[in-house]
């Protein structure tokens, strides 16, 4: 077990994907920029209020 | 062979009754589970009265071929005074010092697993709606599915694997060991900060479970204090000469599905390997309390972690040679231990987030607890500039667990889900088929009038003029739908299930 490398099975495929990805992976970026985006903007009206009144007032006795 | 890995797993939910003033969780768990047993009571369709109390009786073991014997019954005690109630999908929902805890019916397999943890969340949702009903205008039970208040006090989501009595406990210890530090990478459900002394949040922004830093010991029994990476909890709820049960508390509270379903379905290959004897090698770190915390700490997941006797190895480096290991063990021995076809889906869905993880973890904030809360955490920090310590970040954090479904931000993060909730749905109340689970959900919802008392491994029926009569039921295995499922058909009172039971 020792003797098996994990590092020689994922490695080769990304050199060998990675400049095919390049261009695709800043389009997926710029795509999961604008997708957070929104998300951002949805949550917005569902946050907490006083945030730091109910971060203080989350008190639990340990459990266990 | 290794064992058919039988399992379950508890949570222990954080609890706040809003606008109440000073709120008493013990009063409020009560008050929520009680809402939740009522309303089924009142409901009077799909689940009959699941008024039955827990059973904390010890029993001496005894078997028959079907695992079901009768015994004349002494009297149970039944504990009264918090709530402690047993469900027709053969779940226990009580309780627990100060939290509303839900421990899973026994299930076959780890997708399974995902199932009745979906459907113990949805109880809570449930139970929720019913005690808020009941409460005065404006004030609010609501629960969250994390670990920690963020103030140093945790409570917990344990895992239980049902293994085999004759495989040292020693080897147990040092094989499982490394996998609890290192499937942190993928089983946690991230935290803003630290509650380790002494660490501030420019030393820990951010980290990936929310348990790492409750850990203070290699091995022992506590889970309160002192708590250890490796419970040593002896107490199979079965035949104790044939089984162990390993009760687990390293993990987090997850929602994500795939995060429930690689941790449990990793650890139940992991443990299948250390009973056939298939780990040749093992790795042994330096300081385990130490490496725990330094997996947590870690985004880069790149950390070396210091190898006793000399050398280094990183985390993803560990969970690549348990990966491997597992699926040359799949390829020699199959996996029937946790279901085939469910087991390949876990070696595809381990190595898939190993390959991930190891590229860009932000991949998957689309599958991994601590992945979609970075990120919808972080992108809010950088949209409005702010520091890691400011509250409104660690109010996110407590609020992505918030299960009410208005408010939940995890809900909201388009995470993947391997159930259908309709099922999650029936299985509030059905149980599964394949363990002694069927047996306990089955005669609940059929006589539940005649069942004074249950526990995991048994159940006490009083049927009138004779004395209680305890059915043990020893062997997590039977009493499954193939197995007892035409008998509990056939039998029209619980007397006659009695009667022919002890034939």
């Amino acid at each position: 077990m020792a003797e098996r490398t994990q590092k020689q099975r994922p490695a080769p495929q990304r050199t060998e994907e990675a400049p095919i990805e390049t261009p695709s992976k800043s389009e997926t970026g710029e795509k999961l920029k604008a997708e957070l985006d929104d998300l951002l903007d949805e949550i917005d009206d569902v946050l907490e209020t006083n945030a730091e009144d109910f971060v203080k007032s989350y008190i639990q006795k340990g459990g266990e | 062979m290794a064992l058919r890995k039988i399992l379950g797993m508890e949570t222990e939910f954080g609890i706040l009754h809003r606008r109440a003033g000073e709120s008493n969780p013990i009063a409020a768990s009560s008050v929520l589970i009680n809402a939740y047993i009522n309303s089924l009571d009142k409901s009077g369709t799909a689940s009959p009265l699941p008024r039955v109390g827990w059973d904390f009786v010890d029993e001496t073991p005894a078997n028959d071929a079907r695992g079901l014997s009768l015994l004349a019954a002494m009297a149970p005690e039944v504990e009264t005074h918090l709530v402690n109630a047993v469900l027709t999908n053969g779940a226990r929902y009580y309780v627990d010092h100060a939290h509303p805890e839900l421990s899973t019916p026994e299930c076959a397999d780890p997708l399974s697993i995902v199932l009745y943890d979906r459907a113990a969340e949805l109880i809570l949702v449930e139970s929720m709606r019913q005690a808020t009903l009941n409460l005065p205008e404006g004030e609010e039970i609501v629960v969250y599915k994390n670990n920690s208040d963020r103030k140093g006090n945790s409570y917990g989501t344990h895992e239980n694997y049902l293994m085999d009595r004759t495989t040292p406990f020693s080897r147990v210890v040092s094989q499982v060991m490394p996998h609890f530090i290192s499937r942190q990478l993928y089983i946690g459900a991230g935290k803003v900060g630290s509650e380790a002394i002494g660490m501030s949040s420019e030393q820990v922004p951010f980290q990936l479970t929310q348990r790492a830093d409750f850990f203070e010991e290699e091995v022992g029994l506590e889970t309160t204090l002192k708590r250890p990476i490796v419970n040593t909890r002896d107490e199979p709820h079965a035949d104790a000469k044939k089984y162990r049960r390993l009760h687990v508390i390293v993990g987090d509270a997850n929602l994500s599905q795939v995060a429930t379903f690689l941790k449990v379905g990793t650890t139940a290959i992991v443990l299948c390997m250390v009973e056939d004897e298939y780990l040749s090698r093992t790795f042994v770190l330096a300081n385990p309390v130490q490496a725990i915390r330094q997996v947590s700490y870690d985004l880069s997941l790149r950390r070396p972690l210091e190898l006793d006797g000399g050398g280094t190895i990183t985390a993803l480096e560990m969970q690549w040679e348990y990966y491997d290991r597992a699926r040359k063990y799949a390829e020699d021995r199959g996996l029937e231990c946790i279901d085939q076809t469910v087991g390949e889906e876990v070696l595809r869905r381990w190595e898939h987030v190993l390959t991930a993880l190891e590229s860009d973890p932000m991949q998957l904030a689309d599958q991994l607890d601590w992945v979609a809360k970075y990120r919808v955490i972080n992108g809010y920090r950088e949209r409005h500039d702010l520091r890691w310590n400011d509250a409104r970040l660690a109010a996110m954090d407590l609020q992505y667990h918030d299960m009410r479904p208005t408010k939940s931000l995890f809900s909201r993060l388009g995470v993947e889900t391997l159930v259908d909730d309709e099922d999650a749905r029936v299985a509030m109340s059905e149980p599964p088929p394949d363990t002694r689970a069927y047996f306990r959900g089955k005669c609940l919802q059929k006589w539940a009038d005649d069942i004074v008392a249950a526990n995991w491994d048994s159940m006490v029926f009083d049927v009138g003029d004779d004395p209680l009569r305890r059915v043990p039921m020893m062997e997590p295995t039977r009493g499954t739908a193939a197995h007892v499922g035409s008998l509990l058909e056939q039998c029209e009172t619980s007397a006659e299930l009695l009667r022919r039971l002890g034939s």
